[in-house]
């Protein structure tokens, strides 16, 4: 491989100020800003929630009216999903997919511009609802209908926000399939792409598929508002069932969009810190397209209650239970990387090692739930909402932490402070499992999600639940500061970074920080 | 990694203690604190054996799962001088840990279906022997016995819904049953297969009562259905599991089973009132005694949207406070709460013409709107 120094008298340097970022067409620049806006938006939607716990902290309404309460739970949701974790991811794939497969930069780079750009408008056309008549959409995340048809004017800015939105994945996930597909280093042949590569070019065919049927679906229902269209009235012919089928046809890729890149996240920082080989290569790629295609097939288990015929209560049970084989194989190819190997626990493998251990905790509910008589139970409670927090906050989000820390020497060319970044895990760790963990309980005993008050057996473990959410909260502003403390300075990194990882991807063979333009020469892959 | 395990580890048994105190004690609630009710019907003790069965089996993973890990964790660290191996793959034990996880699920997936074709057997193997019809509506059930001729609405009673409202500075603990008592319970017969018919009339809502094991969507313009049969007299508490606006979270059920015996009595005194406010409504009423009777109903049917102070919700819902509804002519303002229009519901058959009366000469009289005009329980069945 040719060393990537040798370029650097042919780079050209950014432009200064302000207008650097706007008018950038460059992968590390478009991923900074991905990673930045995501941060953002993740103390945004993350303060939303502080707002939910501190109402739910005991029983009795406390701070907020419950039609507020409702319009925080809908749009924590949607600015966690949309604004923080898929930008984030996009922002990961950004940075570290040229590097990774030795290419100069993403294919399309005034598209990937553009799919940024759209954001932060987007972002600010759904805050303003807050200040509507009437406020933000408060149907949840979802939209069912007839709910989200009720209410002020956020309707119209709450669909137009989600067309921008998939424009903007639709357009990020293309380049990254043609940047992966044509702009491989001679020798990378897709059997040898890092796994975090892989996963996300199968994310990328997931939101192609299902971001136009979100985007069919919520305009469907602007048109039933205001054009007297009736897909979902059932007075004019419609089925309000219709809708969830079609969200839920979206919905459930959608969370295999978020946990798909964390795969490949964790399927990085182990073999590192392990010292090893990943496991199983051939069989993680396998089970990765498997999980993908699956996703596409189990809809229906998010409406086990509307009223299926008993045949598709069935079908939907054993569809979703098979998911559990290929996410099993991963755990155990995880396992079997960690085994005899020589492991180290920097911050970035304490993240790795707590997302096997609690995405996994999310697995086991995500299997239980899958059963369908037993989810006539569990559907929308806190059982529910424990579940899924816990594949996605110390699952992705856990995930995007390890690969923060894991790459943030190499952006930054400095060391992270390594005792902050211990502690910032020690603290998230528990405090999330403080958070979420009696949310399994309380669920269970009866308490239906979405509500803003509840009867007094719950109040015990809901506390618990909030004192967790400030602690996991607060806890993010050191990872904040880490970050900022990083690129400020620090001790210099070197361009393997971690001991030996130059065994384990290209980006590691690019001086750290890696030069403004970097492969300008392909490099050969043995 | 360890210390989490071990914490969580503690966390659990912790827990486990509670759960196994609590159901000693005996709340009265009839909720566990921790896990799933055992509940009154087959279906419930079904279901629960059903979780209880896939929980040890994850359990029984995890142990397995964790174990490796933690062993792993404590031996293979190069501070313990550990020197990696270089495999890094195995094709039989890749084959294996396919195979088996498909197994387990196979042992899992027989017991499901066998539960999930009982509990969808409404009326075909087993015979229903009544049909109760349940409606959602925003923020209360409507209950019709479809034999008996019993009809009512069923809303969170009152002393909770004071104590819930922003600022009541009442003690929710001071409260019984906070949030989970109503004014008017479903009654049932025990040990009699009863057919419930679910539908809407405003948007989507779910019927939830843990113990019978079950919850089905009310979706409007639909009709859904499932089934129970209460096996011991009791009190069950539930509530509505589908977000269905600003008080989802206030419109609780309360079933109450007899035995055969107590439940015709009741229905018996439930026909005998239904037949006496109908003589009621031919009544004439003073402006007074309607005030009085307008305010409770304007308090549990229109004080969630239009507020309790008649002011309303900015760019949602109307002010009644000189709107130009209650400050105009009588037929319309009769009209628009009788037979609703777009989000306001249509109150004839949620509220009787007394209640009509009652609530409407309130509007029109109350919160400084003073138009002075009564509205007789007699207009009402005039203008229904």
């Amino acid at each position: 491989m040719t060393a990537a120094t040798h370029d650097d008298h042919h780079a050209h340097g950014p432009e200064k100020g302000f207008m650097r970022w706007v008018t950038t067409t460059n992968h590390k620049d478009i991923g900074t800003l991905y990673l930045v806006t995501a941060l953002i938006m993740f103390f945004v939607g993350g303060a939303m929630a502080l707002v939910l716990r501190a109402e739910l902290f005991e029983p009795g309404i406390q701070f907020v009216d419950p039609a507020f309460f409702n319009q925080m739970t809908t749009l924590h949701a949607l600015i966690m999903v949309f604004g923080a974790v898929m930008p984030a991811f996009v922002g990961l794939a950004n940075w570290m997919i040229p590097m990774m497969i030795g290419a100069p930069d993403m294919a399309l780079p005034r598209m990937n511009n553009w799919s940024f750009w759209i954001l932060p408008f987007a972002f600010v056309m759904l805050a303003s609802t807050l200040f509507m008549e009437g406020g933000a959409p408060a149907a949840g995340w979802t939209f069912y209908p007839p709910l989200v048809l009720q209410g002020g004017n956020h309707l119209p800015f709450a669909i137009f926000t989600v067309h921008l939105l998939g424009m903007s994945s639709i357009m990020g996930a293309i380049n990254i399939i043609v940047t992966v597909f044509n702009m491989r280093a001679p020798g990378m042949t897709m059997m040898k792409l890092p796994l975090f590569v892989w996963t996300w070019v199968i994310t990328a065919f997931l939101l192609i598929a299902v971001m136009p049927v979100f985007a069919g679906a919520v305009t469907m229902l602007l048109t039933d508002k205001f054009f007297g269209t009736s897909f979902f009235n059932a007075a004019g012919g419609g089925d309000p069932v219709l809708y969830q089928h079609l969200f839920w046809f979206f919905g459930h890729p959608e969370v295999y969009i978020m946990i798909l890149p964390s795969f490949g996240v964790i399927s990085a920082v182990i073999p590192t810190f392990a010292r090893k080989p990943l496991f199983g290569y051939s069989s993680m790629v396998y089970a990765t397209a498997a999980i993908g295609l699956l996703s596409f097939i189990v809809w229906a288990h998010h409406q086990y209650t509307v009223g299926m015929p008993l045949a598709g209560e069935l079908y939907f049970t054993y569809a979703t239970m098979l998911i559990a084989v290929p996410t099993g194989v991963k755990v155990f190819n995880w396992l079997a990387t960690m085994w005899r190997g020589a492991m180290t626990f920097e911050t970035p493998m304490l993240f790795a090692i707590a997302f096997v251990v609690l995405f996994t905790m999310g697995g086991f509910t995500g299997l239980m739930m899958s059963i369908s008589p037993a989810d006539l139970q569990y559907h929308d409670t806190y059982f529910i909402v424990a579940h899924f927090h816990y594949v996605l906050v110390p699952g992705a989000v856990f995930a995007l932490f390890a690969g923060t820390y894991y790459w943030l020497p190499k952006w930054t060319g400095h060391m992270y402070d390594e005792s902050l970044g211990k502690l910032h895990f020690w603290l998230s760790t528990i405090s999330v499992n403080v958070l979420f963990f009696p949310q399994h309980f309380v669920g269970l005993a009866g308490m239906p999600r979405r509500i803003p008050d509840y009867a007094v057996q719950f109040a015990e473990f809901n506390a618990m639940s909030s004192v967790g959410a400030f602690v996991f909260g607060f806890a993010q502003l050191i990872f904040a500061y880490v970050i900022y403390k990083a690129i400020k300075g620090g001790a210099k990194a070197s361009s393997e970074v971690w001991e030996g990882a130059q065994e384990h991807g290209l980006e590691w063979h690019l001086p750290s920080p890696p030069p403004y333009h970097t492969w300008t020469s392909a490099p050969e892959i043995k | 990694m360890k210390k989490t395990i071990q914490l969580l580890a503690s966390l659990g048994l912790m827990l486990w203690g509670v759960a196994h105190a609590e159901t000693g004690s005996g709340t009265g609630v009839g909720w566990g604190a921790l896990n799933l009710p055992v509940g009154v019907t087959e279906t419930s003790r079904e279901i629960h054996d059903l979780h209880m069965l896939i929980l040890w089996i994850c359990v029984g993973i995890g142990i397995l799962v964790y174990g490796i890990l933690i062993y792993s964790l404590i031996h293979h660290r190069k501070s313990k001088g550990a020197v990696p191996a270089q495999f890094h793959e195995n094709t039989k034990l890749e084959i294996v840990w396919t195979i088996i996880p498909f197994l387990i699920l196979l042992a899992m997936a027989v017991p499901a279906t066998n539960v999930m074709i009982k509990a969808y057997d409404t009326d075909k193997v087993e015979k229903a022997q009544m049909t109760i019809k349940v409606t959602g509506y925003q923020w209360k059930w409507r209950y019709t016995y479809l034999d008996e001729g019993i009809d009512f609405f069923s809303s969170l009673d009152a002393k909770s819904n004071a104590a819930r409202q922003l600022g009541s500075k009442i003690d929710p603990t001071t409260v019984e049953h906070y949030l989970l008592n109503v004014d008017h319970p479903l009654v049932v017969p025990v040990n009699k297969k009863i057919r419930i018919l679910l539908t809407a009339a405003d948007v989507l809502h779910a019927w939830w009562v843990p113990e019978f094991g079950w919850k089905k969507d009310a979706i409007p313009g639909f009709v859904t259905d499932g089934w129970i049969k209460v096996e011991k007299p009791g009190i069950y508490r539930g509530q509505c599991a589908e977000l269905c606006g600003r008080d989802h979270g206030f419109m609780p059920i309360v079933v109450i089973a007899k035995n055969d015996e107590d439940y015709k009595k009741w229905v018996a005194e439930q026909q005998a009132q239904q037949q006496a406010s109908k003589s009621d409504a031919s009544k004439t009423y003073t402006l007074d005694e309607l005030m009085v009777k307008g305010k409770e109903v304007y308090k549990s049917s229109c004080a969630a949207c239009h507020s309790p102070e008649g002011e309303g919700t900015p760019g949602v819902f109307p002010a009644i406070k000189g709107s130009s509804v209650a400050l105009g002519s009588k037929d319309d303002h009769v009209k628009l709460v009788v037979d609703g229009k777009n989000a306001m519901p249509a109150f004839k058959d949620q509220l009787s013409p007394v209640e009509l009366a009652a609530v409407i000469t309130y509007q029109r009289n109350g919160f400084g709107n003073n138009k002075g005009d009564v509205i007789q329980p007699s207009e009402i069945q005039a203008h229904q």
